[in-house]
């Protein structure tokens, strides 16, 4: 069997993927590396993030804060050594984003721009207007276009990781347009498929973010850490869940309940609509429960107001935000407050992966939202995580790079029957499968509706334990699906199928380490233990795959460093 | 209005089993008036009928997925309210002037080799080290390019040109406006190594200002103002004894 062949794949084409793949290059540039993406690479869902990228630029500015911000901000759960690493590297990454042509916004004298951002004690975030995620994976894209040592695989799927003795040589991918699947192999693999947020049924994720990597790795073996960790953003819109960035806070707009009261004074004074996410959304979620909310066609919301910014600066800061008011709700939002309420939008958790990417399986890194480097622990600040595709992309590619320099050449003896094996398998669990009577869209759509009951802003025992027993349940009627699409040429029904395995998957261990965790800590909030638990919990979860049962748990010391624990009020 | 229902005929295609495409109509529930094509794409192939095959992601009119012609305009279908067309049908299909792969997805592998082709990257004779921090660029700089820098490679300038429709040679509106982007970017150095591609007798010069692609372009870019200004500026490089400024 033919197959192509690398130094390092990269597996995904967002920001932290392509920055890795460059990375790779630079570090050898006699290097091939290829680039595998279930979709064209400027589609990753980098291109939805809005607000900016959070570095230290300005001579006020210091690691030391931007470092306590975001321990403080992660519940002590970020393991501090990274995050130190992250801040120092931060900076130079936005710079390099910059000489490749990123239209960051401008300060009067020329040099990049600064906002605030929630959790922040200073202005750090760099943006280009609205539209920070599409502009830098536009530009890192096209960067990407000169190398001619990157070769692209596009539109492929990839469907198992191909380990032998313990070490990944590659991926079975299936090539969406042909229908036939292939292996891809090389000397070692990052993992970039970004997030999961498909798992819920309201989510500012796209179609895209369905957990793949996360499932990929975990069913290779590797750990997936800290999955209780699901980030709520405040601002969605009712009904499409469509991010309206913080940013809008950023630049000065207010939060009101339907008392016309800037309810956060009572949650976070100090801090008020600059507060953190997981505060603010749960700050929200009890304005609706104790009925301070509006009540409209799609839910209960509240009202995000930037009238007093002024015509002016929405146009000049916030224009994408201008345009989705128009277009997605019929609203201007120079006249007319924005229906919000909380939505799922990040995952903290991920592959378990230390500083330079590197996985428990030897040759596999992960970077960017699919991984778990300890850099946002239970609660990540917003302009954070483009930053984090940045700096622990580039530093999988380079230790990917690395690795495949010493490392022996893949042979085809054992992938071409790893591949057989694979083919074999999703012809047999899907095209030809026979006598199935469950549709996949329906069981996806109960997967959503329960997460979004059974863990969202607020958890308890009780939702944990009933969401643990219908994620099994649904997992039984994924083995009786029944696929209506039986061609090969790009069959998205078929990917769709394999989506949603992967997405139960990583439903499964979200929860069963939620029921676990017994204490509130970031984006965690249990209703049966309200309080933080430093004696117990001061730990990292990893959950491990097992076959036809829930997954093993274990536990982890936290790297701590020079900021100790403490409480969290802002 | 709970029961209001609406018709979408979605175009099909199966290359191993159709030698043409044919036209599939689906009677669906039009339950909220915030519904777009795609939720109803979306309510068909969960509930209705699985291998109706489409692209789509972000679902907020950023990611370029969801461009297909919708009653013969083409659209992003996240952005096409079905209360703009009810109570009439809604015509679906693969955007035009494209190769078709399978039902509503068209093949764009020749655009992804026009857009390298037009060096979208900064080039600099000299590149400035990282320890240099950033390049100086005032607001009123970006001003230059910003608008051809919002491209988000839908592809529906493509499928409203009628150039492109009768040569796929045409380097076409979007590859044009992205040469532009870089061109008119205070930091790059490249305009030179751009010329001989957007300069081509299959570039600029075919186009013939029908101004289609800029009707259509949901992000506000103006491609056939790009092709104009490229047009310009090439002819003052050739003409004008100091056109080969840098």
């Amino acid at each position: 069997m033919d197959f192509e062949s690398y130094d390092v794949l990269v597996v995904g084409g967002g920001l932290a993927g392509i920055r890795a793949a460059i990375a790779a290059v630079e570090a050898n540039p006699r290097a091939r590396v290829g680039m595998v993406s279930k979709v064209y690479p400027m589609r990753s869902h980098t291109v939805s993030a809005e607000g900016g990228a959070a570095a230290v630029m300005r001579p006020e500015d210091s690691y030391e804060t931007h470092a306590f911000d975001t321990i403080k901000g992660s519940d002590y759960l970020a393991d501090q050594d990274v995050v130190e690493a992250f801040v120092r590297e931060a900076p130079l990454e936005i710079v390099q984003m910059e000489h490749w042509g990123c239209p960051w916004s401008r300060n009067p004298d020329g040099t990049i721009a600064t906002r605030p951002f929630g959790g922040m004690t200073t202005w750090r975030t760099c943006f280009a207007a609205d539209k920070s995620g599409f502009h830098m994976l536009h530009t890192v894209f096209q960067t990407s276009l000169k190398y001619p040592q990157i070769t692209r695989h596009d539109e492929a799927f990839v469907t198992k990781l191909l380990v032998e003795d313990s070490r990944c040589v590659g991926v079975a991918a299936l090539d969406m347009k042909s229908g036939r699947i292939d292996a891809i192999t090389a000397k070692s693999t990052i993992l970039a498929t970004g997030g999961l947020g498909r798992i819920y049924a309201f989510t500012t994720n796209g179609n895209i973010c369905t957990g793949d990597g996360m499932a990929l790795a975990y069913r290779a073996g590797a750990g997936l850490r800290d999955m209780e960790m699901v980030q709520f953003h405040p601002t969605g819109l009712p009904f499409t869940g469509i991010l309206i960035t913080e940013a809008v806070r950023g630049e000065g707009g207010y939060l009101y309940n339907n008392q016309g009261e800037r309810f956060l004074k009572r949650y976070v004074p100090n801090k008020m609509e600059l507060g953190p996410r997981d505060i603010i959304s749960r700050a929200m979620t009890i304005e609706f429960e104790e009925g301070r909310g509006f009540e409209g066609p799609h839910g209960k919301y509240l009202h995000l107001d930037v009238r007093h910014l002024g015509e002016k600066v929405i146009d000049e800061r916030l224009p994408f935000m201008r345009e989705l008011g128009r277009e997605y709700v019929g609203i201007d939002i120079v006249k007319e407050p924005i229906p919000v309420r909380p939505v799922q939008h990040y995952m903290m958790g991920g592959v378990d992966a230390d500083i330079a990417g590197a996985t428990a399986i030897d040759g596999l890194y992960a970077a960017g939202e699919c991984a778990n480097v300890g850099l946002n622990g239970a609660n990540r600040l917003g302009s954070n995580s483009l930053p984090e595709c940045l700096v622990f992309g580039a530093a999988a590619g380079r230790a990917a790079a690395e690795f495949a320099g010493g490392a022996k050449p893949v042979t085809a003896n054992p992938v071409d029957a790893m591949v057989w094996d694979e083919a074999r398998r999703v012809e047999t669990s899907y095209i030809e499968k026979k006598g199935g009577d469950e549709r996949i869209g329906v069981i996806r759509e109960e997967m959503q509706h329960d997460m979004d009951e059974g863990a969202g802003v607020f958890r308890t025992k009780e939702g944990l334990t009933q969401l643990v027993e219908k994620l099994g349940g649904l997992r039984d009627r994924f083995d009786r699906i029944k696929i209506d699409d039986t061609s090969r040429a790009f069959n998205t029904e078929l990917t769709a199928a394999m989506e949603l395995d992967f997405m139960l998957e990583c439903a499964t261990a979200i929860a069963v380490s939620a029921l676990a965790r017994e204490e509130s800590r970031g984006a965690h909030a249990r209703r049966d233990f309200p309080e933080r638990d430093d004696q117990k919990f001061l730990k990292h979860t990893l959950a491990y795959w097992r076959e036809g049962a829930k997954p093993r748990l274990e536990y982890e010391d936290v790297h701590l460093g020079n900021f100790k624990p403490q409480a969290r009020t802002y | 209005m709970a029961d209001r229902r609406i018709t979408i005929q979605a175009v099909r295609y199966d290359p191993e089993k159709d030698t043409a495409p044919r036209m599939q109509a689906y009677d669906i529930p039009f339950y909220d008036d915030s519904m777009v094509v795609l939720d109803a794409l979306n309510y068909i192939k969960a509930h209705v009928d699985g291998s109706l095959s489409y692209r789509w992601s972000c679902r907020m009119g950023i990611c370029g997925s969801c461009g297909m012609m919708v009653n013969g305009t083409p659209k992003l279908t996240c952005n096409a309210f079905l209360r703009d067309y009810w109570p009439r049908p809604v015509h679906v299909g693969p955007l035009n002037n494209f190769p078709v792969i399978r039902d509503l997805v068209i093949d764009m592998d020749d655009f992804m080799h026009k857009l390298q082709a037009i060096k979208p990257w900064i080039i600099r004779k000299q590149e400035l080290p990282l320890g240099a921090g950033e390049h100086r660029q005032t607001n009123r700089q970006i001003d230059d390019f910003h608008q051809f820098s919002q491209c988000i490679n839908c592809m529906l300038c493509y499928a409203a040109c009628p150039v492109y429709g009768l040569n796929n040679e045409f380097l076409g509106p979007a590859a044009t406006a992205l040469a532009r982007r870089y061109n008119l970017d205070s930091r790059d150095q490249g305009v030179k190594e751009r010329l001989p591609v957007v300069a081509d007798p299959e570039a600029v010069w075919e186009c013939s200002f029908v101004g289609e692609c800029s009707v259509v372009c949901p992000k506000g870019v103006d491609p056939a103002k790009a092709i104009q200004q490229t047009k310009l500026e090439t002819t003052m490089r050739f003409v004008l004894p100091y056109g080969n400024r840098e």
